[in-house]
């Protein structure tokens, strides 16, 4: 399955998301923002980081980059897209994904191993792992707060398109497992057609049980199913 | 423009360097020649009050492959891999403008590393501030944190270790320690001794501007009561072009392009220059009006004092430009030839084709002062504490006490506000007594912590700085790691006085004894004098930040218990010493006595017999004994793993409060697996090592027989409150 | 009584989010000689007397929304 990690200035888990996807076996190429053209891909990806240093907002001049309408395009052609943290931004940035990423309510960045629970396990990004599953994952973000008008709420749960919940290790979702404040414990989101994947959460940091755990193996085994 | 004695002074300079001046250049200097003078004959550039006596340190050792004197310390660690390590102070900056100062602290102790070839793999700090009921502590303590996370987490580089405390000796005085390491090849280490005549000099990275003209000065000076004036002279850091740079620098070192490279650090642009070209006996040009500005009508001396961040200067070899250039533009980064080497030995200043000054760069650099300053040895002090004399306290209030005061508190506060996973090779996080940073794509590790005990160097310097190389070197050890070497950052008062002086010099002395029984040489450093407001100096704060080596990570080892009914086994016998510790500061406000003692033999046999034990598989978790004693330690242990423990009382009789609270050194506890505890105390006894088996892990409490027995999950509230409710 | 505070970088200080932000319109095609970012609060106070309500909201800013040392502020009457 080949991959394509675009890398903006300022991306800083590009290496990150190149190894996980490289362990999984992906033809991985990494894609410098100022390309005008995508190579052919089954899977792009945004990755996490700080790309243009978050200025503005987070997510807002990666945003505009020449690379972008490629990735709009492949969208619309059906690639599969995900965005991690910093790439869900992006992504709620052009429009890919509806919805915004506000402050963490704390006001300050988070960098902690939460639990999430997986709702949709039908989609292409999550078909190996149990309806309901809880994964430990890590967060680190200033801006993970998700938030979306009432229209498109109703829409996420009316077509299961919210993929992951921020949940305690049983399962619970409510404040006390909600680490920055988004709005019903949301980490994560699908578009309406299922192949655009945006999640705070960091799965490439969750492949290598020396490091952390494996709760992020499933995901790519997924998406080469 | 007429150089008055007024102007002379607000350079920081005195009548006597003044005249020395006058006689190297044997003519008076203009304006923009006493500028440069006032920033690298300050203390922050020169040393002068300092290197004396740092000539003194262990720098060498089979693992140095470059010592002090670099941008940063470098260390081989085997195959064709090395370490490139320092250690920074940014204190006067970060009392003024918290974020800011902390936040540039860590770009620029990056930007030593990777100026030297290597990629940061890993950020600590060491951030000490006044009593949490002092006025500004509040401010101070978010706007670091927030400025070190803002920084590192922006750039992408792990913060995984460090210190936060808190002391009365800081409350105007602020220190913020930021410590760098990265990987590198051992064949392409990065220079920066300028070499050849007339080579490209070319500007990389942001453009200048106004900021922190004089700051290199303002490190050098106290602060009074007009401090708040010195403000506009702290810079703003932008991590973001720092990543951008970073990246642009690290591409431009895959090839042989580059002859030497130096980072615009204190003094910018004029320190980088004259120390590129001193190290490489050179003279050096430039040409200010190609400088890039980033203000309109930038004069010769703003440019030069300049402190800017995100620049760097390199020496090109010939014909690289070109190809250089189209890296630089590819990250949208500056990057113009601003000048050439020559051979004249000079720093030749052109504006728009006129020279608006001229200094031999020998005079900035090996002719700077050099100062034996007044000293006096710290009086070795004799009395002891009596006990009986204190009112009684239970062992289990004094333990609480402790455990729930700011300076032992959870610092998840803290450590949650920095990325520490980015990068994906950190094994083990802050929390423990060391960070475990793997050597990406490889099998081996690498440790890191950094350590201060500011208090033993007040009372007895040169045991405070012996105790504290000790404790650094312990902390490694206790995560399996061999130590290699150290970077140290020497935080201390006004050196004119000369008790403060002593403290510098003993200090020193200490740490010399230490580090050369130990082989754990000093390969960079820094030096932070004028730590004081209005004659009150801060107590000598030397901060360790070590360097150790696990060849083969096959589990990362902590201080967590990892299961119930297995053996405590203490390494290294306790005589209870009570004074400088925390049980009385805490209990009692008792901040007078000699520290513990510090026996090298010992700590040398305990930790290489601890490595051995850990290496061989034998070990679960382990922690070096140090402030608050064997029960805050085991404490420690508990909370972090949930698991308590079952302690039997000494067998002789002693009293128990020394036993338990006492901060003898040397000491480590190993949680031991029963069925590998007869082969444990055999090779202990074969090595003549003292040890005592005290009892063993168990589920939910954490007793001492007969006289405490607490709920380990109360431990963890208590120890987990301060920060929240702060 | 409502009042605006417009609070900016003072004039030598650096920018980051400034400069990429000027660099990013011109990408898009939209030339500008120079952008300065900065923060925009509007207050509301129980007050009559205009001076003393200035007065309240001056103190806000230099106690609390304007961070002195690198910040200037002004303050318009809404």
């Amino acid at each position: 399955m080949k991959s394509s990690v675009i890398v903006f200035p300022g991306s800083n888990c590009d290496r990150d998301i190149a190894v996980a996807l490289e362990k999984m076996q992906f033809k991985n190429q990494m894609v410098w923002h100022k390309e005008t053209k995508l190579p052919k891909s089954d899977l792009i990806v945004l990755p996490g980081g700080f790309s243009y240093g978050d200025y503005l907002r987070s997510g807002a001049i990666a945003g505009k980059s020449l690379i972008i309408d490629e990735v709009i395009k492949a969208a619309s052609d059906g690639c599969l897209i995900l965005g991690i943290c910093n790439g869900f931004q992006i992504l709620t940035e052009t429009g890919l994904l509806k919805g915004t990423l506000l402050r963490n309510k704390k006001l300050k960045f988070i960098n902690k191993d939460i639990c999430i629970k997986v709702l949709n396990n039908e989609t292409k990004f999550t078909n190996k792992y149990k309806k309901d599953e809880i994964l430990k994952i890590n967060i680190a973000h200033n801006e993970g707060n998700f938030f979306t008008d009432d229209d498109h709420l109703n829409q996420l749960k009316k077509e299961n398109l919210i993929a992951f919940k921020y949940s305690d290790e049983k399962g619970n979702i409510n404040d006390f497992s909600n680490p920055n404040g988004s709005m019903e414990n949301i980490a994560g989101i699908y578009n309406s057609k299922k192949n655009i994947l945006g999640m705070m959460p960091h799965p490439e940091r969750m492949i290598d049980k020396l490091i952390s755990n494996t709760d992020g193996l499933n995901l790519f085994k997924s998406l080469l199913n | 423009m007429k150089i008055t004695n007024q102007i002379i002074k607000k350079h920081g300079l005195k009548s006597v360097e003044f005249e020395n001046i006058k006689k190297l250049l044997k003519r008076d200097p203009n304006l923009l020649e006493l500028g440069i003078f006032s920033a690298m004959w300050n203390e922050h550039c020169s040393y002068k009050s300092s290197r004396l006596h740092l000539k003194n340190l262990p720098t060498k050792g089979n693992q140095v492959i470059q010592g002090p004197g670099e941008n940063a310390g470098v260390i081989d660690i085997g195959g064709d891999d090395a370490i490139v390590f320092k250690i920074e102070s940014h204190n006067h900056p970060s009392y003024i403008e918290p974020y800011q100062g902390a936040a540039t602290g860590v770009g620029g102790i990056l930007r030593d590393v990777f100026t030297m070839g290597a990629r940061p793999i890993a950020l600590l700090n060491s951030i000490h501030f006044g009593s949490p009921t002092h006025h500004k502590t509040k401010s101070l303590l978010n706007g670091v944190v927030s400025g070190i996370g803002g920084y590192g987490n922006c750039i992408g580089i792990p913060t995984v270790a460090g210190e936060t405390k808190f002391d009365d000796t800081y409350n105007e005085n602020n220190l913020v320690n930021a410590m760098a390491v990265g990987l590198a090849k051992k064949n392409k280490i990065f220079y920066s001794k300028a070499k050849g005549v007339n080579k490209s000099v070319v500007y990389v990275g942001s453009k200048t501007g106004r900021d922190g003209i004089h700051g290199a000065s303002m490190a050098s000076a106290e602060f009074d009561e007009n401090s708040e004036d010195k403000k506009p002279t702290v810079q703003v850091g932008d991590p973001f072009t720092e990543k951008l740079l970073m990246e642009a620098c690290l591409e431009l070192m895959k090839d042989n392009s580059i002859i030497s490279i130096q980072d615009m650090g204190a003094a910018g642009l004029t320190s980088s220059s004259v120390e590129m070209a001193s190290k490489g006996s050179l003279g050096i040009e430039l040409e200010l009006d190609k400088v890039p500005c980033r203000e309109d009508n930038m004069t010769p001396y703003e440019m030069m004092l300049s402190e800017s961040q995100e620049r760097m200067l390199i020496i090109l070899e010939d014909n690289k430009e070109k190809d250089a250039k189209k890296i630089f533009e590819k990250w949208d980064l500056d990057f113009v030839v601003i000048g050439k080497t020559t051979n004249t030995n000079n720093l030749t200043l052109k504006f728009n084709g006129k020279v608006e000054g001229e200094i031999p760069i020998e005079a900035l650099a090996s002719k700077a002062p050099i100062y034996n300053r007044k000293w006096v040895r710290k009086k070795i002090l004799t009395s002891k504490i009596d006990l009986k004399k204190l009112k009684k306290v239970k062992i289990e209030d004094a333990l609480l006490k402790i455990l729930s005061s700011p300076n032992h508190s959870n610092k998840s506060w803290v450590t949650d506000q920095y990325d520490q996973t980015v990068m994906c090779d950190t094994a083990q996080k802050s929390g423990s007594d060391a960070a475990i940073i793997r050597i990406h794509n490889k099998d081996k590790a690498i440790a890191v912590s950094v350590d201060s005990s500011a208090n033993y160097c007040k009372s007895h310097p040169i045991t405070g700085g012996k105790q504290i190389v000790c404790e650094n070197w312990r902390n490694l050890i206790s995560v399996g790691a061999k130590p290699l070497a150290i970077t140290n950052c020497l935080n201390f008062g006004n050196p004119e006085n000369e008790n403060v002086m002593g403290e510098f010099v003993e200090c020193l002395e200490g740490i010399k004894e230490a580090c050369e029984y130990l082989n754990y040489p000093v390969v960079s450093g820094n030096v932070s004098f004028y730590n004081g407001t209005n004659q009150k100096n801060i107590n000598p704060t030397p901060v360790i930040g070590g360097v150790g080596l696990i060849n083969k990570l096959l589990k990362p080892i902590g201080h967590d218990f990892k299961k119930e009914n297995n053996a405590i086994i203490v390494i290294g016998k306790t005589f209870g010493h009570l004074e400088q510790s925390c049980f009385l500061k805490e209990n009692y406000s008792i901040t007078t006595g000699m520290p513990p003692e510090v026996n090298l033999l010992n700590e040398k046999n305990n930790g290489e017999n601890v490595l051995k034990l850990i290496q061989d598989n034998l070990v679960l978790s382990s922690h070096d004994i140090s402030d608050g004693g064997l029960i805050v330690a085991l404490s420690e242990m508990a909370i972090s793993s949930n698991y308590g423990v079952k302690i039997q009382k000494p067998k002789k009789l002693t009293n128990l409060i020394k036993y338990f609270f006492g901060e003898d050194q040397g000491r480590y506890i190993l949680e031991i697996d029963t069925k590998n505890l007869k082969k444990t105390e055999q090779i202990l006894k074969e090595n003549n090592i003292y040890y005592e088996n005290i009892g063993q892990t168990q589920k939910d409490y954490f007793e001492i027989d007969g006289e405490l027995k607490i709920n380990v999950k109360d431990l963890f509230k208590l120890n987990n409150e301060w920060y929240n409710r702060y | 009584m409502k009042f605006s505070i417009t609070v900016t970088l003072k004039k030598d200080v650096l920018d980051p989010q400034g400069k990429v932000v000027q660099d990013t319109l011109k990408n898009i095609g939209l030339n500008l000689k120079n952008i300065r970012q900065g923060k925009y609060f509007e207050i509301e106070v129980n007050e009559k007397d205009q001076a003393v309500a200035e007065k309240k909201i001056d103190e806000m800013c230099r106690k609390l929304l304007v961070n002195l040392i690198i910040e200037d502020y002004r303050i318009n009457k809404l």
